[in-house]
C-alpha cells in the first residue's frame, strides 16, 4: 500500500534561545529558581508595564537565518496573538505574523543512500515563551510559574519538503548542529529547548495537490518523531484506503502507548486575532548589522570536517565524528591545543569516551572531564609513566570524576615500575612457579610467554611495562 | 486668598522662600478635598496620613538642599489609570477595585523626584473609556460649574480638582481627547502632548498606539512647568522618543508677531454649537490683534477621523484588556465551574457596559474576515489624515479650533447615544490618530455659565508654539475664571 501513497512533511520547530535574560525585559533564563523567582511586571503582564527587545534574540535569529540561506527582513514588526490561557499572562503572545524576521532560506540533507536533498525554510519568527502551570493535587489548586514567561524563541517553519521520516531526523540533526555551532541554544529536545511539531499528510503517487494535513504535537526525542511519522501516514493513508477523509487537525503523540489522538480540529480552531503590537517599534536591519552578524559566525561543520583533515592530518571517519556536536568539536580542538597529539586525542574520544558515554547514556556535552586532564593523560602514557591498562583505568576514573590523572596516578601509586631489580626478582619467582609454561614454551610453543607475561603483571599488580616484561622473561628463558 | 488659589508654580515659590510650609500646603488641599469632593466626586483614593508624612520628607529634603525645582514640595493629584506602587490604582473599574501596584509609572516618578507632593487619584471613566465621567465605577464625577453637568471625560476627575481648586495641578491621559476635552468642560487647561514625549511606563493601556499623559493646570505655564518635569526619555517604553527640546517654560513668551495660525473650516460647521463657534472666533481675532497671520483653511478627511479613531482604539482595548482575567490580580468571580466560566464571569462582572462594548467592537474588527476591511483600512486612513496635517503644517505654525462641538452636557444624558457621543470627538481624536500635541485653554463661557476650551493643534514635536499661542491669548483675556470666583462651588 505504502508505494501507492506519498507521505508529505513539513517541520515546525520551536528553539529556546541561549540568551542570559528574556526577550522582553532584563529577568534572567536561567533554570531553577523559586517558583515566580524570577519574574517582573512585564513578564507577569502586569497593568501599565511595556515590552522592550532585546537585541541579542535579533542577533541569534539573524545568525541562524543567515546560516539557513534565508532573506533577512529589513523592517521587523511583532505582532500580538490573542487567546486566554493562564500560561500567558498578557493573554496574548508577542509573536511575528506579518514581518518574520527570516524568510526563504534552505537547507542541505544527506539522504540515508548518500544523496543531497534541499529542504525549503518558509521562515524563522521570534516570539515568547509562556510559563508554566503546575498543579497541585493535594491543594486542589493550580499555581503559575511565570519563570519561563518571555524566555525568546525562534520558530523555524520549514517548506512541506520532506517525505520520509529519515529526512526528518536528517533535517533536525543538521539544524540542532548549525544552531548549537552558532551557540544560538543548546537544542535539547527532551529538555524542551528543542521541540518539533510535524505538519503531515499523504496523497497518492503522482498527484499534484497536496493532501488535507493534520499537525502533531508533544513530540519529545528523535526516536519519538520517528515513530510518530509512521504511525501518523499508516492512519492517514488507512483513511483514504478505505474511502474515508483525513480531518485537518491537532493531534497529540503519546510515546508510551505508541499512538496519537486528536486535540482539535480546524472547525474549532482559534481565531488569534493577529495584530501589530503598537507596544514594539518596527525594527531596521542595516547592511552594516548584517555583516557584523555575519563576520560573527562559527566555522560549521562541514568547513571543521576539512580542517581537521588538512590541519590535524585526521581520516575522515574521525574529523565527521569529532563534529557532530559542537562541545565534543570544542573539546577535541582544546586538548589538541594543550597536547599537540591530534590523533591520540581522538582515539581516546573516538573509543573510550564513545564507549563510556554510551554506557551511560549520556551525550558528548555531559563530558565532565577537562580537554587539559586529557591530553595530561596522554602525556603520562607517551612517557613511560603508566602503562595503557593501567591509563584506561584513570581515563574511566578521569571520565566520571574529572580528577587529575597525575596526582592520581600518584596517590594511587599506579606508575609503571621501572625498578629492574625488583622486577627481575618477580620475574625469576614466576619462571620457578610455573615449570610447565616454561617447559612449552622452551619446546617452541612461544605463546606461551604470554601466560607468563600475565602472571608477571599480575605479581606486579599491572604497574609494569609488559613490553619491558616480556623482553626480561625472554631473556630469561634463553638462559 | 486661601492657598488652593494659587497656581502650581506660585506655590512652588512661596514653599521654596519659606513663606509657607509643605506640609501646610498639602493640608489646605486635603482639607478642599474634605470639602468638596462631595460635589464634584473628582477623587476616587486620598491617603491623608500618607500624604502629610510624604509632605514631611519633601520638606526636610527642600531644607537640606536636596530638592529645588519649581515643583519642590507642590501637591498634585493622578489620574487612577497611572500606576502608584502601594497605592490603589483602579482604572475607575470594579475589575482593579482593590488593585494595588508594584511599581510606580515613570511620569509619576519623575515628579516625585521633582518633589510634587502625591494627594490622591483621581476619578475616570473606566479604563478611559467615555466622554463623560460617568462610565466609572465609583459614581460619576460632577462639573464644579454646574453640578448638575458631567466634567467630560475621560480624565474628569483630573480636570474637576484642578478646577474646584482640590488640587493646583493633576496628570490625566489622552487617548483620544481624554485631557483636552474634560479641561475644556471643565475651564481648566491640559496639554496631550506629541507622541512619545512622556513615557506610558505604568499607564494601564487603553489604546496603547494613541495613549499620552500630560498635565492638567490652572494656566498655561504650570502646564508647560509640568511638561518639563514628567517628559523623558524612558528605555522601558520603546515608544519612548529621545528629545533635546523639552525646555517648555521657555516658550512662555507674550509673543506670537508673524505666528501662521489657521483655522479649519471643516471644525466650523453645523455641529457646532453657536456659542462655542462665536467664542472661539473671538479668541482667533484676539489673537490676529496681537500680531498672528490668521486664516481658514481646508483640512481633508475631517469625518473619517472618528470612525478611524474608535476602529483602532478599541481593537488594541480589546487585547490589552485580555489581562484583566480574574486569575493573576484584580476581581474574580465568586462562583465558577472551570477555567473558562471564570473567565466569562470575572470579565462580564468586573467590566461596565462602555468597555465591554468596545471590547467588542474591537475583538470584531480584529477577527479574521473583517481585518483588512476595518482595522487595516483604519490604519490607512490614520496614514491619511497624518498626511493632511503634514500639508497644514508645512503653512501653518498652529492650527486653532474648538477643543469639543459643545459645553459640558447635563449628566445622563450622554450615555443613552453613545454614537452622538462618540461625535463629540470629532475635533481631538485626530490629534492622537496623527500624534500631534495639542493644548486646550479656556476661553470664554456659555450662556450657562459653561466654559467654553479652545484647542490649540501643533505639528509634531512643536510643544512650544502651540504653548507661545496659548500663553500669549492667556495674558490678553479676563477669560480664566475659578467657579469658586464666581460661586458655583464653595
Amino acid at each position: 500500500m505504502g508505494k501507492e501513497y506519498e507521505t508529505v512533511i513539513g517541520l515546525e520547530v520551536h528553539v529556546e534561545l541561549a540568551t542570559k535574560t528574556k526577550i522582553f525585559c532584563g529577568c534572567t533564563t536561567a533554570f531553577g529558581g523559586a517558583t515566580n523567582a524570577h519574574t517582573c511586571p512585564v513578564c507577569t503582564g502586569m497593568p501599565g508595564s511595556l515590552p522592550v527587545l532585546n537585541q541579542q534574540v535579533v542577533e541569534y535569529a539573524m545568525a541562524v537565518g543567515l546560516a539557513l540561506d534565508c532573506e533577512i527582513t529589513r523592517d521587523f514588526k511583532f505582532d500580538r496573538k490573542n487567546y486566554f490561557y493562564p500560561d500567558n499572562p498578557q493573554n496574548y503572545q508577542i509573536s511575528q505574523l506579518y514581518f518574520p524576521i527570516c524568510r526563504n532560506g534552505k537547507i542541505e540533507i544527506e539522504a540515508e543512500d548518500g544523496q543531497k536533498k534541499q529542504i525549503g525554510i518558509h521562515e524563522i519568527h521570534m516570539e515568547e515563551d509562556a510559563g508554566k502551570l503546575v498543579h497541585d493535587e493535594r491543594e486542589d489548586c493550580s499555581i503559575i510559574d511565570f519563570n519561563r514567561s518571555g524566555v525568546p524563541l525562534i520558530e523555524i517553519v520549514s517548506e512541506p519538503d520532506m517525505r520520509t521520516s529519515e529526512e526528518v531526523i536528517a533535517y533536525l540533526d543538521k539544524l540542532r548542529l548549525i544552531i548549537q555551532y552558532l551557540g544560538a541554544s543548546d537544542c535539547k529536545l527532551q529538555e524542551g529547548s528543542m521541540r518539533a511539531d510535524v505538519n503531515l499528510s499523504v496523497r497518492r503517487a503522482g498527484e499534484k495537490e497536496y493532501g488535507t494535513r493534520t499537525e502533531m504535537k508533544n513530540l519529545n526525542s528523535f526516536k519519538a518523531i520517528a515513530r510518530a511519522i509512521e504511525h501518523e501516514a499508516n492512519r492517514q493513508m488507512d483513511l483514504l484506503a478505505s474511502g474515508e477523509a483525513v480531518i485537518q487537525e491537532t493531534r497529540r503523540w503519546d510515546d508510551a502507548r505508541g499512538c496519537s489522538y486528536a486535540m482539535r480540529s480546524k472547525e474549532d480552531a482559534k481565531d488569534y486575532r493577529y495584530f501589530p503590537d503598537p507596544d514594539l517599534v518596527p525594527v531596521h536591519i542595516s547592511d552594516a548589522w548584517i555583516a557584523e552578524v555575519k563576520a560573527r559566525q562559527p566555522e560549521f561543520r562541514t568547513e571543521k570536517i576539512m580542517r581537521y583533515q588538512e590541519e590535524f592530518g585526521l581520516p575522515y571517519y574521525d574529523a565527521e565524528i569529532l563534529t557532530g556536536s559542537k562541545k565534543l568539536a570544542d573539546f577535541f580542538e582544546s586538548a589538541v591545543t594543550v597536547s599537540q597529539k591530534p590523533k591520540k586525542v581522538s582515539n581516546w574520544l573516538m573509543g573510550e569516551t564513545m564507549r563510556l558515554l554510551r554506557e551511560q547514556n549520556m551525550e558528548a556535552d555531559e563530558i565532565r572531564f577537562s580537554p587539559k586532564h586529557l591530553a595530561e593523560l596522554i602525556h603520562l602514557t607517551d612517557a613511560g609513566v603508566i602503562n595503557s591498562t593501567v591509563a584506561k583505568e584513570v581515563f574511566e576514573e578521569m571520565f566520571r570524576n574529572d580528577v587529575d590523572p597525575k596526582q592520581y596516578v600518584e596517590e594511587k601509586g599506579l606508575m609503571t615500575v621501572n625498578d629492574e631489580s625488583a622486577l627481575r626478582g618477580v620475574v625469576s619467582q614466576v619462571i620457578k612457579e610455573n615449570p610447565k609454561s616454561v617447559e612449552d614454551y622452551r619446546g617452541g610453543k612461544e605463546k606461551a610467554i604470554g601466560f607468563l607475561v600475565g602472571q608477571t603483571m599480575k605479581a606486579m599488580k599491572g604497574k609494569a611495562n609488559p613490553e619491558s616484561v616480556h623482553q626480561m622473561l625472554k631473556e630469561f628463558l634463553a638462559q | 486668598m486661601s492657598l488652593t488659589g494659587f497656581t502650581a508654580l506660585e506655590l512652588g515659590k512661596k514653599i521654596k522662600v519659606r513663606e509657607v510650609s509643605v506640609k501646610e500646603t498639602a493640608a489646605a488641599f486635603l482639607a478642599a478635598i474634605r470639602n468638596r469632593d462631595q460635589t464634584t466626586n473628582s477623587f476616587i483614593t486620598v491617603d491623608e496620613e500618607q500624604v502629610l508624612k510624604r509632605a514631611e520628607l519633601v520638606q526636610t529634603q527642600i531644607d537640606n538642599g536636596s530638592l529645588c525645582g519649581p515643583l519642590a514640595g507642590v501637591p498634585m493629584a493622578v489620574k487612577d489609570n497611572i500606576c502608584t506602587k502601594g497605592i490603589k490604582t483602579t482604572c475607575g473599574s470594579k475589575m482593579l477595585d482593590q488593585f494595588l501596584p508594584t511599581y510606580t509609572a515613570e511620569a509619576v516618578r519623575n515628579l516625585e523626584c521633582a518633589g510634587a507632593v502625591l494627594l490622591g487619584k483621581t476619578n475616570m471613566d473606566e479604563f478611559a473609556m467615555g466622554s463623560t465621567t460617568e462610565a466609572s465605577y465609583y459614581g460619576a464625577a460632577r462639573n464644579p460649574w454646574n453640578e448638575r453637568h458631567v466634567t467630560g471625560g475621560s480624565s474628569g476627575g483630573s480636570c474637576a480638582a484642578v478646577a474646584a481648586e482640590e488640587c493646583p495641578f493633576s496628570l490625566g491621559s489622552d487617548t483620544g481627547g481624554s485631557i483636552r476635552q474634560p479641561s475644556s468642560f471643565c475651564g481648566v487647561t491640559g496639554i496631550k502632548p506629541t507622541y512619545g514625549t512622556v513615557s506610558r511606563y505604568g499607564l494601564i493601556a487603553y489604546g496603547s498606539s494613541l495613549d499620552q499623559i500630560g498635565p492638567i493646570a490652572k494656566n498655561v505655564s504650570d502646564c508647560a512647568a509640568v511638561l518639563e518635569v514628567i517628559s523623558s526619555w524612558d528605555q522601558k517604553d520603546s515608544t519612548s522618543i529621545q528629545r533635546r527640546d523639552l525646555d517648555f517654560t521657555s516658550a512662555l513668551l507674550d509673543d506670537v508677531a508673524g505666528m501662521k495660525i489657521g483655522i479649519p473650516r471643516d471644525y466650523f460647521d453645523d455641529g457646532l454649537d453657536a456659542e462655542v463657534r462665536a467664542a472661539v472666533l473671538e479668541a482667533a481675532d484676539i489673537l490676529k490683534e496681537r500680531g498672528a497671520q490668521v486664516e481658514w483653511f481646508d483640512l481633508g478627511l475631517v469625518k473619517y477621523a472618528v470612525p478611524a479613531y474608535y476602529v483602532i482604539a478599541c481593537a488594541e482595548a480589546s487585547s490589552n484588556l485580555a489581562r484583566f482575567d480574574g486569575v493573576k490580580y484584580g476581581y474574580r468571580t465568586g462562583e465558577y465551574e472551570g477555567l473558562h466560566h471564570m473567565y466569562k464571569k470575572s470579565r462580564s462582572e468586573g467590566f461596565g457596559l462602555e468597555v465591554k462594548r468596545r471590547i467588542m467592537l474591537g475583538s470584531f474588527v480584529l477577527s479574521s474576515g473583517y481585518y483588512d476591511a476595518y482595522y487595516l483600512k483604519a490604519l490607512k486612513t490614520r496614514t491619511l489624515l497624518k498626511q493632511e496635517f503634514d500639508k497644514a503644517f508645512a503653512i501653518y505654525d498652529v492650527i486653532l479650533g474648538p477643543t469639543a462641538p459643545s459645553t459640558a452636557p447635563a449628566l445622563g444624558s450622554s450615555l443613552e447615544d453613545p454614537m452622538k457621543m462618540y461625535l463629540g470627538d470629532i475635533y481631538t481624536v485626530s490629534v492622537n490618530l496623527a500624534g500631534l500635541p495639542g493644548i486646550s485653554v479656556p476661553c470664554g463661557t456659555d450662556s450657562k455659565g459653561l466654559p467654553i476650551g479652545m484647542q490649540l493643534i501643533g505639528d509634531c514635536f512643536q510643544e512650544k508654539k502651540i504653548i507661545r499661542a496659548a500663553y500669549a491669548f492667556e495674558q490678553s483675556g479676563t477669560y480664566r475664571r475659578s467657579p469658586l470666583a464666581c460661586g458655583a462651588i464653595e
